[in-house]
């Protein structure tokens, strides 16, 4: 394989890996659109949403009579983001909407609380071992120029990836309630006034950011597959650096943030030598781009700078 | 009166973790050893054997005639796998529980973070299975039961370079004291030997995705990867790398003992090698008896951190014997002077180093087990 074919089969790793930060990335950022806070538990939904697979898998098999293919790991894919986006909407009524118009620091800590709360449950539900996730789509490497050899899931992972941000952008652009929700966004106190209903667009928003990440969790397992309690909190910090590194509030920005950071990351590991960065060094990579691009431009690649109104 | 009933259950619930603490802490009239583990976390599956070991030996000296004239409590603190962890849980059973000795940690990282404490507060302490040379190198009242990196890595290489493989990669966990250290006794002896090591790749644990490193590894064309980490990351490694057809055999040190590494990988570890501290097949009466004995207590069967986590305490009980004291210094002596002691996991005796000298085993995976194939002696 010459040099080009294993720069292209490594600009595949890295896409894919970004795939999954970019669908996390985006519940990051849809939230600090209409609520202006982190919530720092998203990442643990992204857990929760593996879990919800590995689960809705054990439980179909027997049921189906057959190893899901094509269309069982659709199931469950759909499955499993729906079950997260019940939860996330579950969370926001919970413990965000009590808090809904006191400081926005309170909330912060109480994100970080539930995010506690479901990785220690899930250690207590789930135990602590990490647990093996079943192949839903039988891996195969698949062929093309320049003796360039990628893994099916790869491929699937990006064209899912795509389609689902293909259905985001049809949502927040071509709807009502993405109208709405743009809206919120824009200005709560105005959106209000003109008869948006804010509770239902909060509610729908961690939804969709929620289904999102089960979709990243699916896709993270399919392809490494292992699940345990606390495989969301890298992942998830990692999401949130390319969020901000997008421009947070902003969705073309988030999706492109966590393509970088996956790309930048597999290319610092595949190339360590060559560069004489340590792969190792891997997690710091996510963390050195997002510092150098905000001291060059501090709302991010694609944020808009907000005027501070006095 | 919903806060007052709130108020009432947190007080309830706070009395009622007192108590259960209690139980174990100290008194009069046991003898305390305190234990860390990783029972949750990243390498649980490492602390969760090692305890049930322990746990067992504590059982049965107690079910005996217990430890001069007194019964055993074992105290056990969850060091969740993190860093940092260590050193909290083994500072407050030294100072809150009154420890007279410790046993712990699996992972070489952590007993360096809990050694220090140790030694500075004249606490004798047995890892049981961290191979690290730096472990016992923190003190005299540090000492291990089981071989080190420097031996296990060199057991590796002479076991590759007798299957012909001349040409190895090197996959290092570079978060991990053991693994960086097994890594470099490995690539040592194998290249002043007549090996190559053609490429070297790095990942810290907790990584999933190890498609960047494969694909450089595949491109390098080695006969054989040595992945030196824990099985928590071994399992996706092999799975990914016969995935992207990377069909290599792998090997890996005793890190790689546990269930778990099957599951992940699946089809994807047979036929790779590891060295190890102890056999489950070996068919001593000693240790057959052991494995009894383990599974009808727990209903599963030993692995080496089972047998290493029962052996260390049992070691540590026959130093207490063997001192009629509890004093912290005659017990440090008694336990470095350990001599022949017949183990579950071989003699073990421990050097003026007080690590063990002892011969390793390397096992192989066939249809899903663990299956002996050599032992070597030091």
């Amino acid at each position: 394989m010459d040099d080009w074919g294993r720069f292209l089969q490594q600009l595949v790793n890295g896409l894919s890996q970004g795939s999954i930060y970019a669908l996390i990335a985006l519940g990051y950022t849809m939230v600090y659109g209409v609520l202006r806070f982190i919530n720092f538990a998203h990442g643990d939904v992204f857990m929760v949403g593996a879990y919800a697979g590995l689960f809705l898998h054990r439980w179909l098999v027997p049921l189906l009579g057959v190893v899901p293919g094509f269309g069982g790991a659709l199931l469950i894919l759909a499955g499993s983001m729906a079950i997260c986006a019940a939860l996330g909407i579950v969370i926001e009524w919970l413990a965000y909407r009590p808090l809904r118009t006191r400081p926005r620091l309170i909330v912060l800590i109480t994100a970080i609380g539930v995010s506690l709360l479901l990785e220690y449950s899930a250690q207590l539900i789930f135990g602590p071992n990490r647990q093996p996730f079943p192949d839903l789509v039988e891996t195969r490497l698949v062929g093309g120029f320049g003796g360039l050899l990628v893994k099916n899931t790869q491929l699937i992972v990006l064209a899912v990836t795509l389609l689902l941000l293909g259905a985001l952008s049809f949502i927040v652009l071509r709807t009502r309630l993405g109208m709405a929700m743009r809206a919120l966004s824009f200005n709560p106190t105005a959106a209000a006034l003109m008869g948006v209903n804010t509770d239902v667009v909060i509610s729908f928003t961690f939804g969709l950011g929620s289904a999102l990440a089960a979709a990243g969790g699916i896709f993270s397992s399919m392809l490494y597959p292992q699940v345990q309690p606390f495989m969301g909190v890298t992942v998830g910090l990692k999401a949130f650096v390319a969020a901000v590194l997008g421009g947070i509030g902003n969705i073309p920005g988030a999706a492109l943030g966590g393509l970088i950071i996956g790309v930048v990351e597999t290319m610092v590991v595949a190339y360590s030598e060559k560069i004489g960065i340590s792969s190792g060094y891997r997690d710091a990579v996510a963390f050195v781009i997002l510092i150098l691009i905000l001291l060059v431009k501090p709302s991010g690649l694609l944020g808009k700078t907000e005027r501070e109104k006095v | 009166m919903k806060k007052a009933a709130l108020f009432a259950t947190a007080i309830f619930l706070a009395a009622l973790t007192g108590c259960k603490r209690n139980d174990s802490g100290a008194a009069a009239d046991k003898v305390v050893i305190g234990e860390f583990a990783s029972l949750t976390g990243a390498t649980a599956s490492f602390g969760q054997s090692s305890h049930k070991g322990t746990q067992m030996a504590i059982d049965e000296l107690n079910a005996g005639d217990g430890l001069l004239g007194k019964k055993v409590g074992l105290v056990t603190e969850d060091d969740q796998s993190k860093a940092g962890e260590a050193a909290t849980v083994v500072r407050k059973m030294i100072s809150r529980d009154k420890v007279i000795a410790v046993l712990g940690e699996v992972a070489s990282s952590r007993s360096l973070e809990a050694a220090p404490i140790c030694q500075q507060s004249k606490v004798p302490m047995i890892s049981p299975s961290s191979t690290n040379p730096k472990v016992t190198e923190v003190g005299d009242y540090i000492s291990r039961i089981c071989f080190i990196d420097p031996f296990q890595g060199t057991v590796l290489a002479k076991f590759a370079l007798s299957k012909g493989w001349k040409k190895a990669a090197v996959l290092t966990d570079v978060k991990q004291d053991y693994s960086v250290g097994l890594s470099q006794y490995f690539k040592e002896y194998f290249s002043k030997n007549g090996g190559t090591i053609v490429i070297e790749q790095n990942y810290s644990t907790d990584d999933t995705d190890f498609n960047a490193q494969l694909t450089s590894i595949k491109a390098a064309a080695p006969d054989v990867i040595l992945a030196s980490g824990y099985y928590t990351e071994a399992g996706l490694i092999a799975k990914q790398a016969r995935q992207i057809g990377l069909s290599v055999p792998m090997l890996g040190g005793d890190g790689w003992d546990s269930p778990s590494l099957v599951q992940v990988a699946g089809a994807a570890m047979e036929g790779n090698f590891f060295s190890n501290h102890f056999s489950a097949e070996d068919q001593t009466p000693l240790i057959q008896d052991f494995i009894k004995r383990y599974k009808a207590k727990y209903n599963e069967e030993p692995d080496a951190m089972a047998a290493l986590g029962y052996d260390s305490a049992m070691i540590l009980a026959d130093a207490i014997k063997r001192a009629g004291t509890t004093d912290s210094e005659k017990l440090r002596d008694a336990v470095a002077s350990t001599k022949e002691y017949n183990g579950i996991t071989g003699k073990i005796t421990l050097d003026d180093k007080r690590n063990a000298n002892k011969p390793a085993v390397i096992l192989t995976i066939k249809d899903g087990k663990f299956k002996y194939v050599e032992t070597v002696a030091p």
